[in-house]
């Protein structure tokens, strides 16, 4: 393995960093005056915006009669596509998403016009009266259809080695299959929202609930028509985000903003649920196939996947997303000779987009499958098959797409997670559990991760940072992240604490505001943290430079003997109290405030040759998860989970264990109970929370153990910590594999359950019911 | 007018629309955005507030949580309205809030208040702090980012250390402002929402207005508003009609008034009828429980309501009234449409009469939906068999979700009528008859033939416990 890099200490008596600080705003979420966009104070010009949606999904607009809108009380303003002074398509990266319905259908629910009325209510009730007529033409629903039509939103990218077609036909062994994986809905529990403030002429502030305040401030220019100059857009916190505020909050920041232009009234926009839902894209579903070939002793020797991503309408964030799953086939292991292929298909549904692992749970979980498979047929244990196949000295550790893994510890994590978590043992009383208990069967399954960091989009990996120092030697920081509740922000406060040595109430961490901190990236692919904290580090370096210069003069030590401490600033015996020393400076007319900039180095991919290096590192973990299944009704319990996960070194314990565990419930959610449904016009009716379950409270095992692998990232991250938002996402997948495991054991663990997500408690019955079925076959 | 606290302010309304929610007002009117609004349907509780009332003892008062946003504002009469915003003492955080913070409970925040919300209740009921009553204290508070685990610790920490607050230091002075609004005795009426204490001035207000609609908890009324946008009507209140709220056990039956809240008739249900536990711990969610009645929830006769079904399987009254005249009907006689019944014009369902149960008998009662908290049935299945000698002399059923109305199945109840209960032939006689008894339809919940499938398997299930011996563990759920 590769020697690691000499690590410097940096947990220090004074310091906040490494340890379990408090959420930032935690006192204030608690007390219920932690703002969010809706709890600002109504200003005296407030009005409210909604938009009347399609009711089919494909075809042309005949007839739009608006009168009726019009008249309903409280209307103010309506606006069609045509009202639209500037750009009309707000498609992030590609095109292809119209800010409201141009003449083409795209999908049921798409909004046709938005209206503008003195109340909420009254704009929501409007909104509901225009006659609308269509002229319907044959939609695309699914993924099946859309293969079968060849109906794609961006080209089909392949990448792989070898000749994996001659080792499927000379394998000893082979397998192929199939497997659905369900989409999922958002559902942060602050649902869209943007307020639009018109400022002198043109200029605009927005206050908006979004991932990515500098897409918004560059949408709202060009839909106004004005230079990014003029919109000031303002971001303190989101109630969640998860990938759905990262390109699809603009759409409503937007038509705010036009309203607001066209008035010169403050405009809200908020979505209530059913519309969010609705109108707001959501994890791709994937319709996933394999064929694997592998030996007796259960080492994979080749794999052609091919992995089909349900864009909806628009390729929106899709290129990337479907990329990331291609990334992901091979998880942890080494497959041999590989051909992965991806497909962005185009359907009538509204556009899906980024959520927490963006694409790469949908390949991933084919890894996972390959495995259980290969177990099956082999009558090996699967985590047997597992770790034979992980990535290695022996295996080798370069990837299909030509990446190398550097700092390879997935073999030692797994290592101790199986032993910490009796593995061996729980196997054995698992199969004695079942031999006894006719009814509820047992299952158990180890899984890995090994998830890629970086944006795929290489120029998305920089980041930006503003820190001023006040004369009380109070210190504000300003970074392009944005806080959606993952503890960015309490991070943030933590690195530039360290850094001057002062404690944690010496700094605020502000809203981000494009006017502060330009051109930033959206706060997504795990990478707040490492992006923003490295810039906000530089920007503390570049302080401290000045700083330790002046120090040094004045007490005539060498600069680079500064050090700041404690709340002092020391070298050679000399001693200032931190905002003595500020206060000295700004006398002698130092500057006490900086930007900061960091891009993340030694990534590309070309994607010519489907190859390169797309990512700085892997982040790594793993989970072993326990399950009882009722084999009368296909109802399940999650009964045990253990988790080890590398966070590299922590930078805060207590925020990174909270993703680790909301990342895995959000997970098992997906895999289990969240169940996008759409009817056969194309109209979702899993549209409310009523319809659509996500984990409640007693979805959490009883038994939840989550420990992190105590290893620092050997690449020089902030800190040599690692991004933990996604990651974690996956470790789900154990739930999925243990319920398969308890169905296995039906057929003595020689058939591997035709099982697809989510595995509601009616596909488990099925599953069931053709396991016992082909039983009796036999 | 009605008369509420809000915190420790006294508030008088008189002309708020009734479409106003409990949210909305506390937001939009009174700045208090503490309370947040994830999906005005009561399925989130982001939005829960704490209502305290006269404790049945009259001695002190009773903390309920409840989802703002489907609460209307006339239920608040005679309570005090408690946000999270009037928790903390001075600048000291309450002991939840502490527990909160210390576990790092919250992540982006928005759920916090709510959750906050429904500790405070949990805090001020005598309940140990377990996993189980921290489950259904939080049985309605949806969290998307920690996944709960943070928020259980924090729950069992602050409960398990439970000293006097702020509130108890007020409870006396609330008390009586409580008792004073009590002695009043016009009725209290905001708007167009009246709430008569008595059955006689609810017949006289249905005569006064004639297309007024009956309410109780609201929390199904409520979505017409907050999800279909439409406007009420008139709208009496059952909650205070004081023939509506009795709850009376002798050797014969148990009579639960039917504008009792779900949460109030709990004890005695899970008393007389221990194998309703589950059902009704999973009949949607704690705050709604504290609000939604009995009586609604049959009066509603949805096809996928969990209480029908009961009343069906245990032969239960339904106990009519119009103000002058009483009439009983029999559950079986009850249901006679997709959302329809035998209520006649300005009448209403005064209480239900459940029959105890004699030793013989074994009941059990099953509900198999995606989601085990706070979801609707797929299929909702209550079994009972009385025996003889290991001999069927009765047998009964109540199902939701597999036709159009809460259904028994007579067939079931007729052929198995004398069969030793021990075969394998009766159970498989049962599975035959329940996979082809009903015509369920796909839907979001289910598909028909899964539903077909669990309505035989369910009976196998039922089948399994109540056989004399343990023959094989038959659930994933603790309940079993």
């Amino acid at each position: 393995m590769r020697k690691l890099v000499d690590q410097p200490s940096h947990k220090a008596e004074h310091s906040p960093l490494l340890r379990s600080e408090k959420h930032e705003s935690a006192i204030r979420q608690v007390s219920g005056s932690a703002r969010y966009v809706d709890d600002i104070p109504a200003p005296a010009s407030l009005c409210y915006a909604s938009v009347g949606v399609t009711n089919v999904a494909s075809g042309t607009l005949t007839s739009l009669d608006l009168s009726a809108v019009k008249h309903s009380p409280g209307v103010i303003d309506i606006i069609t596509i045509s009202d639209i002074p500037g750009h009309t398509d707000i498609g992030p990266v590609f095109g292809g998403d119209p800010i409201l319905l141009d003449n083409e259908v795209k999908f049921h629910g798409q909004p046709v016009f938005a209206v503008l009325a003195e109340t909420q209510e009254q704009a929501r009730v409007a909104a509901t009266k225009a006659t609308m007529t269509f002229a319907e033409a044959e939609a695309i629903l699914t993924t099946h259809e859309a293969l079968a039509a060849d109906a794609k939103v961006r080209p089909t990218h392949e990448f792989g080695r070898g000749d994996v077609s001659n080792t499927l036909q000379t394998a000893p062994l082979t397998a192929s299959g199939h497997l659905s994986v369900g989409g999922q809905e958002h559902m942060y529990l602050e649902g869209q929202v943007s307020l639009a403030i018109p400022e002198e002429e043109d200029r605009m502030s927005i206050f908006t609930s979004s991932q990515h305040p500098s897409e918004v401030q560059k949408l709202v220019a060009e839909v106004l028509d004005v230079k990014l100059h003029r919109v000031a857009v303002d971001m303190r916190r989101m109630g969640g985000g998860f990938g759905g505020k990262e390109s699809q909050a603009a759409q409503w920041a937007c038509l705010a903003a036009v309203f607001a232009l066209r008035t010169r009234r403050a405009v809200k926009m908020r979505l209530p649920r059913m519309l969010d839902m609705q109108a707001t894209g959501k994890r791709h579903p994937f319709e996933n196939d394999y064929e694997i070939a592998f030996n007796e002793t259960g080492k994979m020797l080749g794999a052609k996947v091919t992995v089909s991503g349900n864009c909806g309408h628009s390729p929106d964030l899709s290129d990337a997303i479907v990329d990331r799953a291609m990334f992901h086939v091979d998880n942890a292991y080494q497959l041999g000779d590989t051909h992965i292929t991806g497909h962005r298909l185009k359907t009538n549904i509204v556009s899906h987009t980024a959520f927490r692992g963006f694409g790469g749970p949908q390949g991933l979980i084919m890894a996972e499958l390959m495995m259980d498979v290969v177990a099956r047929k082999t009558g090996l244990d699967p985590l047997s098959v597992r770790k034979l196949n992980l990535y290695g000295e022996e295996n080798g550790t370069v990837t299909p797409y030509g990446m190398p893994l550097e700092q390879d510890i997935l073999a030692d994590l797994i290592g101790k997670l199986e032993a910490n978590s009796n593995y061996w043992q729980r196997r054995e009383e698992v199969k004695a559990f079942n031999a006894a208990s006719p009814i509820i069967k047992k299952g158990l399954a180890l899984t890995p991760v090994k998830f890629g960091i970086s944006f795929t989009a290489k120029h998305l990996n920089q980041a930006g940072a503003l820190l001023h120092i006040y004369t009380d030697g109070s210190i504000q920081v300003n970074h392009g992240g944005t806080e959606m509740g993952q503890g960015l922000h309490t991070k943030i406060g933590q690195i530039v604490a360290h850094e001057f040595g002062v404690t944690l109430d010496n700094i605020e961490v502000t809203a981000t505001r494009t006017d502060k901190v330009p051109n930033t990236s959206p706060t997504a692919a795990s990478s707040g943290t490492d992006l923003n904290g490295k810039a906000a580090q530089n920007a503390c370096i570049t302080i401290k430079e000045r700083l330790a210069a002046f120090f040094a003069e004045q007490f005539n030590v060498p600069a680079e003997d500064v050090i700041f401490a404690a709340g002092q600033v020391s070298a050679g015996g000399h001693h200032l109290p931190f905002t003595q020393l500020i206060q000295n400076a700004y006398m002698a007319r130092i500057s006490l405030s900086a930007t900061g900039y960091y891009r993340t180095p030694k990534i590309y991919y070309d994607r010519e040759t489907g190859s390169g290096r797309p990512f700085f590192y892997f982040a790594n973990g793993a989970a072993v998860s326990e399950v009882s299944v009722d084999t009368l009704t296909g109802e399940y319990t999650l009964d045990k989970v253990d988790i080890l996960h590398d966070v590299g070194t922590s930078l805060n314990p207590a925020i990174d264990r909270g993703q680790i565990e909301g990342g895995f419930i959000q997970g098992m959610g997906w895999l289990t109970t969240e169940d996008l449904r759409w009817d056969d016009s194309g109209r979702l009716i899993s549209n409310n929370m009523a319809t659509y379950k996500i984990p409640a409270i007693g979805d959490t095992p009883a038994h939840f153990n989550v420990a992190l692998f105590d290893r620092p990232n050997a690449e020089d991250s902030i800190y040599h910590s690692k991004a933990v938002g996604e990651p974690p996402f996956m470790l789900a997948i154990s739930v999925w594999c243990a319920i398969k495991d308890a169905i296995a054991s039906l057929a003595d663990y020689k058939v591997d359950p035709d099982l697809p997500a989510p595995a509601t408690p009616e596909k488990v019955l099925m599953a069931i019911n053709a396991i016992q079925n082909a039983g009796g076959e036999q | 007018m009605i008369k509420f606290l809000l915190n420790n302010e006294l508030v008088t309304l008189e002309n708020e629309a009734a479409e106003v929610s409990v949210q909305q007002y506390l937001r939009d009117q009174k700045a208090l955005t503490g309370s947040k609004e994830g999906c005005a349907a009561g399925d989130c509780g982001a939005c829960t507030v704490v209502l305290g009332e006269i404790a049945p003892s009259q001695t002190g008062i009773y903390y309920r949580s409840v989802n703002s946003c489907i609460t209307l504002m006339a239920a608040l009469h005679g309570k005090q309205l408690i946000t999270v915003e009037h928790l903390s003492d001075g600048n000291t955080l309450h002991p939840v809030q502490q527990a909160m913070v210390e576990h790092h409970g919250s992540q982006c925040g928005f759920c916090t208040p709510g959750f906050v919300m429904s500790m405070f209740a949990l805090y001020h009921t005598d309940h140990p702090a377990t996993r189980e009553t921290v489950n259904t204290a939080l049985s309605g508070n949806l969290c998307r980012c920690t996944g709960y685990r943070p928020i259980i610790e924090a729950t069992l920490d602050a409960c398990a250390h439970r000293k006097a607050d702020k509130f108890t230091g007020q409870e006396g002075e609330v008390l009586k402002q409580l008792e004073a609004i009590a002695a009043e005795t016009s009725t209290p009426v905001m708007n167009k929402v009246y709430l008569p204490s008595s059955r006689e001035a609810m017949a006289a207000l249905l005569q006064a207005h004639p297309d007024a609609r009956f309410v109780a908890g609201s929390t199904d009324l409520s979505l017409e508003y907050t999800q279909q946008l439409k406007t009420l009507p008139t709208l009496v209140s059952t909650t205070r009609v004081k023939e509506c709220r009795e709850l009376e056990v002798d050797e014969q039956a148990v009579t639960v008034g039917a504008a009792l809240p779900l949460s109030d008739i709990a004890p005695v249900l899970h008393e007389h009828f221990p194998q309703l536990h589950e059902l009704i711990d999973r009949f949607a969610s704690l705050p709604i429980r504290n609000q939604a009645t009995l009586g609604g929830n049959v009066a509603n006769a949805s096809p996928i309501g969990d209480m029908p079904p009961v009343l069906l399987a245990l032969n239960a009254t339904v106990i009519l009234d119009n103000g002058s005249d009483y009439r009983e009907v029999p559950a079986d006689k009850f249901f006679t449409g997709y959302r329809q019944t035998v209520l006649a014009d300005k009448e209403w369902i005064s209480a239900i009469r459940f029959n105890r149960m004699d030793e013989q008998t074994q009941l059990r009662a099953y509900k198999v939906s995606k989601r085990h908290e706070d979801d609707i049935s797929a299929v909702c299945a209550i079994f009972t068999v009385t025996l003889e000698d290991g001999i069927v002399s009765a047998i009964s059923s109540g199902f939701g979700g597999v036709a159009a109305t809460p259904v028994s199945c007579e067939e079931l109840e007729q052929r198995l009528l004398g069969k030793n209960w021990r075969e394998q032939s009766t159970r498989q006689l049962g599975m035959e008859i329940l996979a082809e008894a009903f015509s369920p339809i796909d839907d979001v919940r289910a598909s028909a033939s899964y539903r077909k499938q669990i309505l035989a398997n369910l009976w196998q299930r039922f089948w399994f416990e109540t056989q004399s011996e343990l023959l094989a563990t038959t659930r994933v759920t603790a309940y079993a």
